[in-house]
């Protein structure tokens, strides 16, 4: 009886925080059917005519239909980025684990050491040092310092040493297969589901990147999705030039958050992976 | 089968290398390269955008740049600069009161939601395990700007309660709720992997033994999983410390409450790239970043041992 009461309680308790999880997500949800009009005058948390459509264009066609072009810089930055991350990652986590060379245990260190570097302590010395290769403003700017993933590397590196045994390599070497036939055949298919992970943190990171373009990127045709949709919201807030009102904000919000979430939800089973490969360390 | 003759001239075995020693060595040099190679992307990556950025912002803040004389070396002057600023200070101070009361809040929750869906095997404990995690996959800039949104007195849910949510004395805590709305869920998915990977028989041997499920989930629980608190209480820290976007995209709803110095992060950025301050501004950023950096490795190096035997 008083187990029951107490999973009342937790259930309870559960519901109350699923709401503050979930409220600024319907009220998004609610407020991207409202014209502008709406958005200001009936309740917050509940619809009032449907103009979702009409908002979803507006979005898309407003200023030249620029937050398309957002929406693709976002999406190519983060699969090249992701997959650029994943791959080189993938080369070092392997040797990591299982090639011994001069100096891997120190370039490993060195790796675990580097791990806890705050990004914020390099965005500066990176843009001037971009800067001086002409690199600022340029896609490359945004792309190549997102390849460096030394927590992939390090996630990657543990899989491969706990989940490939050293003589499923060896049986590929006798057979004649060269380091990297090896390396394609038998190991990349091995680690497939830490791959999956690690692409995944790394598309997202990527994606929520939001310091890096902000410091290197000055033309609005580069700006992925979350510099570009600053801009339109400081231009609502301060109520200057034509730029966008809320309503449309409000809607480019949800759009932008639509893919993460869809993915978020079909591929859970890595993302769990990941944070649990994380935690264990 | 095939032994490799080194030498055309058949030596005897003990008088040079035997065949054998030498394609081990063969192949622990075609190893070598091979390892070499395969780790070379990830090296050059390392070298052109962390270690040398990390040596140039050193270099730079070592130096001032004049109007005269150019770039002259300062050795340490923008750094006593930086410790004696008061707005430096300012943020700081006010980086460390968010950290230390954010901080408990949030694992709190996070620990206590953990806790729940580790006892509950219900449907509604999935869902809410998504739900809590759902904000995790927003980016922070939308996560902000939907808070923005939801604080306005003209647009949000809240506009009746007559709060202003971005005054000078509210404005801390509406970011911290920004922050754990955001980073709850992540938390309590990482220490609820950690009470998955606990032992029940303890559990089992505490219940027969009387213990309720509360006294279970307080006095058991929650100390095996000690170290993950301790990690995400680390991270969460080392967070806050570099305070950066929340205040950023929130600053225009009121530029007086949260100024261009609110943070350590926000004055470094705003010295580089409003004000050219380069140099100034590599003296914030490195000592914030050797701050954050020491704290991290201290604590990696105390865990050390722990870790070494999973």
């Amino acid at each position: 009886m008083n187990s029951k009461k107490g999973s009342v309680a937790a259930h309870v308790v559960m519901g109350l925080m699923a709401v503050y999880f979930l409220l600024p997500f319907w009220w998004l949800l609610v407020a991207a059917t409202k014209n502008n009009q709406g958005l200001f005058q009936s309740d917050s948390l509940w619809f009032s005519g449907f103009h979702l459509f009409e908002n979803l264009k507006q979005v898309f066609t407003g200023q030249d239909g620029v937050f398309l072009i957002w929406l693709r810089n976002s999406a190519f930055y983060a699969a090249v980025s992701g997959v650029g991350a994943t791959v080189v990652s993938a080369l070092a986590g392997y040797a990591f684990a299982k090639l011994r060379f001069p100096g891997r245990n120190k370039l490993f260190a060195l790796l675990l050491g580097l791990i806890m570097v705050p990004a914020t302590a390099l965005v500066l010395p990176t843009y001037l040092l971009m800067s001086q290769a002409n690199l600022v403003d340029t896609i490359w700017a945004v792309i190549l310092p997102s390849l460096l993933n030394p927590f992939g590397v390090y996630l990657l590196r543990v899989y491969v040493a706990d989940s490939i045994p050293d003589e499923m390599l060896e049986a590929a070497r006798i057979d004649g297969a060269g380091e990297f036939r090896v390396f394609r055949s038998v190991v990349l298919p091995a680690m497939r589901p830490a791959l999956v992970t690690v692409l995944l943190f790394s598309m997202v990171a990527s994606w929520n990147n939001f310091f890096l373009p902000l410091v290197m990127l000055s033309d609005d045709q580069l700006y992925p999705l979350t510099v570009g949709l600053r801009t339109w919201y400081m231009s609502a807030i301060m109520g200057n030039g034509a730029g966008a009102t809320f309503s449309v904000i409000v809607t480019g919000a949800l759009v932008a958050i639509v893919p993460l979430i869809v993915a978020f939800l079909m591929l859970q089973r890595y993302w769990r992976g990941g944070l649990t490969l994380g935690s264990v360390k | 089968m095939t032994e490799v003759q080194t030498s055309p001239a058949a030596a005897p075995a003990a008088a040079g290398p035997s065949p054998k020693v030498s394609t081990r060595r063969a192949t622990h040099l075609r190893e070598a390269a091979t390892g070499w190679l395969f780790v070379l992307p990830f090296v050059v990556l390392l070298i052109a955008f962390l270690l040398l950025p990390l040596a140039y912002a050193f270099k730079i803040s070592l130096y001032r740049s004049t109007l005269i004389e150019g770039e002259v070396f300062a050795f340490t002057d923008n750094y006593q600069q930086a410790i004696n600023d008061p707005l430096v200070r300012e943020g700081v101070v006010r980086v460390l009161i968010f950290g230390l009361i954010q901080t408990p809040v949030m694992i709190g929750l996070a620990l206590l939601a953990a806790l729940l869906i580790d006892s509950a095997t219900s449907r509604f404990s999935r869902f809410f395990r998504l739900a809590a995690f759902v904000p995790y996959a927003v980016p922070v800039v939308i996560g902000t700007l939907m808070w923005g949104f939801l604080y306005s007195d003209s647009v949000g849910p809240f506009a009746g309660l007559g709060i202003d949510f971005t005054a000078s004395d509210t404005v801390l805590a509406s970011l911290g709720n920004i922050v754990t709305w955001q980073w709850a869920g992540y938390n309590m998915i990482v220490l609820y992997a950690a009470l998955q990977g606990l032992p029940k028989e303890i559990y089992e041997s505490a219940r027969i033994d009387g213990a309720s499920e509360v006294q279970i989930a307080l006095r058991i629980k929650t100390p095996m999983i000690s170290s993950a608190l301790v990690l995400a209480t680390l991270f969460t820290i080392m967070g806050t410390l570099q305070f950066f976007t929340e205040p950023l995209i929130l600053q225009p709803l009121n530029p007086g409450s949260i100024t261009q110095h609110y943070t350590p992060n926000m004055y470094a950025y705003g010295q580089a790239f409003s004000f050219q301050q380069y140099n100034y501004s590599a003296a914030i950023s490195f000592l914030l970043g050797a701050v954050v950096f020491i704290g991290s490795y201290i604590f990696l190096f105390a865990t050390r041992k722990r870790s070494a035997l999973q």
